[in-house]
């Protein structure tokens, strides 16, 4: 007998990356190839948990054939394809999305995003000290978590972890139009008087730290956070016989931050509020 | 609404003595308070009962036993997991020979139809409901059982909203309608269960229309669930303390049990039963014998021949009866047979139902010594308290969840001030009377488990790192089991198909405390999404969904008592009474109210509840309270 049902065999596709063959299991994506080949390329808004969204538009490629690039995060490979990561007409796209969000949002806390500006070249700086951003200040209007729409690139993450993907909830969605959209809650009230069940999936997968945990939030404006000074283990919750996988970020043997591994066969990176937020009672220590 | 602050326990920090409890505690040394505890429970051999922990880890769960076992001669050792799915272990070990679930979390999304029968997952195990939503999404039809109209009941295809305490007419009407719509799996019946004659003479009465009359569920809706779990290619029946926490809570289980075996809904990918279980381990706590009547690995302690592997592996005589479980320790402390009780990381002053009366008993015990995080209001009762380490993040070693998928838990913070891991705690203790045992760590207490644990033994722990967990049972280091149980049930050979399962000849017995009209009101209980059993742990993190304690009525029960939301009343059992705010809640309806126990140094819900326990598994009728709700002479309103 098998331990898990295995599924309909899948064929393996072949196709080239840069010029090298690469062969990938049918149903990948361009970028799951490209990872697989060890080809690095730059995401925003892919979840590895969610469906793709296709709104950032900075994992674009060059596909043989194809009029426009294609976004790596949702194309399917096929069989014959020819792609191309690092071609000039990608490296130019990819400069002209960074400049674009890095001029118009906050990405401080978003990580690789440096790295990549560096890399493409892009000079956010260059469309002027006047250029459009929120100017929003971060919402904290309960304990446990913090919005900061300064940081918000759009990507949607949030709304489907808190929709049909997994928590089900809908407590937020898309309001407004162009430069006026935001993530918000039902008639833009504070979290306290919304659907919200502060499982803190939003947090999970918000890529540039709009969303953050309190105790983040609150030790990143003293000055006291620093992730190389801290540890990550993952254990299992204490609360109810479901079993979910904790990551606790511990500084200075203080729990700061729950994640879950996006893995993990029991959540797949989802928590309730009393695994993701609940840890205080170990803590309390005189 | 009422605006509360974190209510925080301070976490022990040195171990705390007394001479007498009328005096304050001191701080000891952990040498004194070792050896005082050591005293005490040598002083009452023959009189000891253990309370090992459901929180804590299997390591831990599996010294504690060994030491009721082997230091102290006695099988007298149970947890918490006897206040919830001890009815449910009892149960499918009487049709299965195996108290687990049979079910994966993962063929919830695969499969045809689900009933939530008494459980509101969607608070109580919000993960669990995810899996659930995964399978809604992929085209189950969910039925939700439940007198509430619950955030469960809300995912429904169609509520049926029963009377409480009669899950059994329910049951026993869905299995009628089965049974007269011809859609019995004859060929599973036949080659795998026994008792069908039987069974079916016994459901013979419950038409749908008295199940109607007796459940208060029209009679359409229990045929459409019947014929919808009946044809269903794939189905799973989930339940929590809506089926368990009753008198006959056991009852409860087989008479669900039954389904399964009539449609053949068990022993198969994405077909089983789920009893969601509420503590992060109270599945791995009786798989590692914390349990009065099973030794690790839940074998038998009545087979000789497995008394015979443990007395020549421990050295020791394993007494051949079952011991005392929690709710029998609590009638012998009245009795005066049980003096000295060593309780880790419980606390049944507040979690037992009626709980003055379980205090009062904890406190003519001669010798309490409590081994916990906080100073609970247990521990306040004890004469030692031994400052311990939280299992889930300052410990490493292993938990067990429902779906019986054993996971490491991993030491992630130093623990506070002196405190110490249980398991060196209980090692200690074992030592002053006279039993050297040598852990270099939790993974030399768990290989010694495996030694004992056909079931656990190929899950070392490099394998449990590599597969995130893996399910019992596990006995070869090379493979995998299938994600259910039971598959036996199916085979041809009937040799290898094992022990036929019995149906459940069980009859409907309604709930112990009878509303009458100086009692007139239903109360339930149930948790919260941001809280937790006693509030210990939950109680210190700033939910701003928390609201504290709230006796919850329906609308029409609000107008008709003429309260309003925020107006303190007195609520009143035949045991006990208490003053709580009321919340209006149109998931009730007329005549039945609703409260938790998550505020019990507020609103100590526990005492209105009535210790009627079932005969079987010991679990008492937190679900079924008959009480009154009187206004205050003077109006006061929390806001």
């Amino acid at each position: 007998m098998t331990t898990t049902a295995l599924g309909i065999p899948r064929r393996l596709l072949e196709f080239t990356i840069d010029g090298e063959p690469v062969r990938a299991p049918e149903g990948s994506t361009i970028l799951d190839a490209c990872r697989a080949a060890g080809t690095d390329v730059p995401t925003l808004c892919e979840g590895d948990t969610l469906r793709p969204r296709n709104a950032c538009r900075v994992c674009v490629v060059e596909v043989e054939g194809s009029r426009t690039l294609v976004p790596a995060c949702s194309r399917k490979a096929e069989g014959g394809m020819e792609v191309r990561t690092g071609t000039e007409r990608v490296r130019h796209s990819r400069k002209i999305v960074l400049e674009l969000l890095a001029s118009s949002v906050d990405l401080s806390t978003t990580p690789r995003v440096r790295e990549w500006i560096k890399e493409y070249g892009a000079e956010p700086g260059r469309f002027g000290a006047d250029a459009g951003r929120v100017n929003e200040a971060p919402r904290v209007d309960n304990d446990l978590y913090v919005r900061d729409y300064g940081k918000c690139i759009l990507c949607y993450k949030c709304v489907d972890a808190c929709g049909d993907q997994w928590q089900n909830s809908f407590a937020i969605s898309v309001a407004g139009r162009g430069f006026d959209a935001r993530i918000a809650v039902e008639h833009d009230a504070p979290l306290t008087e919304s659907a919200c069940v502060y499982c803190g999936n939003c947090i999970e997968v918000c890529p540039t730290g709009a969303l953050s945990f309190k105790s983040e939030f609150d030790m990143r404006a003293a000055g006291t956070w620093d992730e190389d000074r801290q540890t990550e283990t993952t254990t299992v919750c204490a609360y109810c016989g479901v079993g979910c996988n904790l990551t606790l970020h511990v500084q200075d043997n203080e729990i700061v931050k729950v994640t879950s591994p996006h893995d993990n066969p029991v959540t797949h990176g989802n928590l309730c509020i009393k695994g993701r937020f609940g840890y205080q009672h170990v803590q309390n220590r005189n | 609404m009422r605006k509360r602050g974190p209510r925080n326990y301070t976490r022990l920090t040195h171990p705390l003595v007394r001479d007498s409890r009328d005096e304050p505690f001191r701080q000891a040394s952990w040498q004194e308070a070792l050896d005082r505890a050591a005293r005490g429970i040598a002083r009452n051999r023959g009189k000891f009962g253990m309370f090992s922990c459901a929180r804590a880890t299997n390591e831990m769960n599996y010294v504690a036993q060994k030491f009721a076992r082997v230091v102290m001669g006695t099988n007298n050792v149970d947890s918490c997991n006897r206040t919830c799915h001890a009815p449910s272990v009892a149960g499918l070990s009487a049709a299965f020979g195996s108290g687990g679930g049979t079910s994966s979390y993962e063929e919830i999304e695969h499969t045809d139809v689900i009933v939530m029968w008494g459980s509101n997952a969607r608070f109580a195990h919000p993960i669990f409901f995810q899996h659930v939503l995964k399978g809604i999404r992929n085209g189950a039809r969910m039925y939700a059982v439940d007198p509430r109209r619950t955030s469960t009941a809300e995912w429904a295809e169609s509520w049926l909203g029963l009377n409480v305490g009669t899950d059994i007419p329910m049951a026993h009407a869905v299995g009628r309608e089965i049974i007269h719509a011809g859609l019995v799996n004859e060929a599973f019946v036949e080659r795998a269960t026994s008792g069908f004659e039987e069974y079916k003479a016994l459901v013979e009465p419950w038409t749908l229309s008295l199940a109607e009359k007796v459940t208060g569920v029209p009679a359409a809706a229990i045929g459409e669930l019947a014929h919808a779990y009946a044809r269903a290619e794939r189905a799973q029946l989930c339940w929590t303390l809506g089926i368990t926490e009753h008198h006959n809570g056991t009852d409860n289980v087989r008479a669900l049990i039954n389904l399964s075996l009539l449609t053949g809904h068990v022993g198969r990918y994405g077909s089983g039963l789920q009893p969601l279980r509420g503590q992060n381990n109270v599945q791995g706590g009786g798989d590692m014998g914390a349990i009065p009547n099973r030794l690790p690995g839940f074998q038998d302690i009545l087979d000789a021949g497995v008394r015979h592997k443990f007395e020549s592996a421990w050295d020791t005589v394993i007494q051949p009866h079952y011991g005392l479980n929690l709710t029998e320790m609590f009638e012998a402390m009245e009795e005066g047979t049980l003096r000295a009780v060593y309780c880790i990381g419980e606390n049944p002053a507040q979690s037992e139902a009626d709980s003055e009366q379980a205090v009062r008993r904890l406190k003519a015990l001669d010798f309490l010594v409590v081994q916990d995080i906080f100073l609970t209001r247990t521990a306040e009762l004890a004469d030692v308290v031994l400052p311990a380490t939280a299992g889930w993040a300052e410990t490493e070693g292993t938990t067990t969840n429902s779906e019986r998928r054993v996971q490491r838990v991993r030491r992630a913070v130093a623990p506070p001030g002196e405190a110490r891991e249980d398991i060196d705690i209980i090692c200690e203790l074992a030592a002053r009377l006279g039993h050297e045992w040598k852990y270099a760590d939790a993974e030399a207490v768990w290989n010694e488990l495996r030694s004992v644990s056909p079931d656990h033994y190929g899950m070392t722990y490099p394998r449990l790192e590599r597969h995130q967990g893996i399910q019992w049972p596990c006995p070869s280091t090379d493979e995998l089991e299938p994600p259910y149980l039971h598959g036996r049930l199916w085979d041809p050979d009937p040799a290898r198909r094992g022990r036929l399962a019995p149906f459940g000849l069980v009859r409907h017995d309604p709930p112990v405390d009878l509303t009458d009209e100086r009692f007139p009101i239903r109360l339930t209980t149930g948790r919260r999404l941001d809280s937790y059993n006693t509030g210990v742990q939950s109680g210190s993190f700033a939910s701003p969904l928390r609201r504290g304690e709230f006796i919850e009525l329906c609308p029409e029960d609000a107008e008709r008592y003429g309260v309003v939301v925020g107006e303190r009343v007195q609520v009143t059992s035949r045991r006990g009474s208490v003053v709580a705010p009321v919340w209006i809640d149109t998931a009730l309806r007329p005549g039945l109210a609703f409260m938790t126990m998550h505020f019990p140094d507020e609103v100590d819900t526990n005492s209105l509840t009535i210790e009627a326990n079932c005969p079987i598994a010991g679990t008492a009728e937190f679900k079924a309270s008959a009480i009154r709700i009187d206004k205050l002479p003077v109006a006061t309103i929390v806001r």
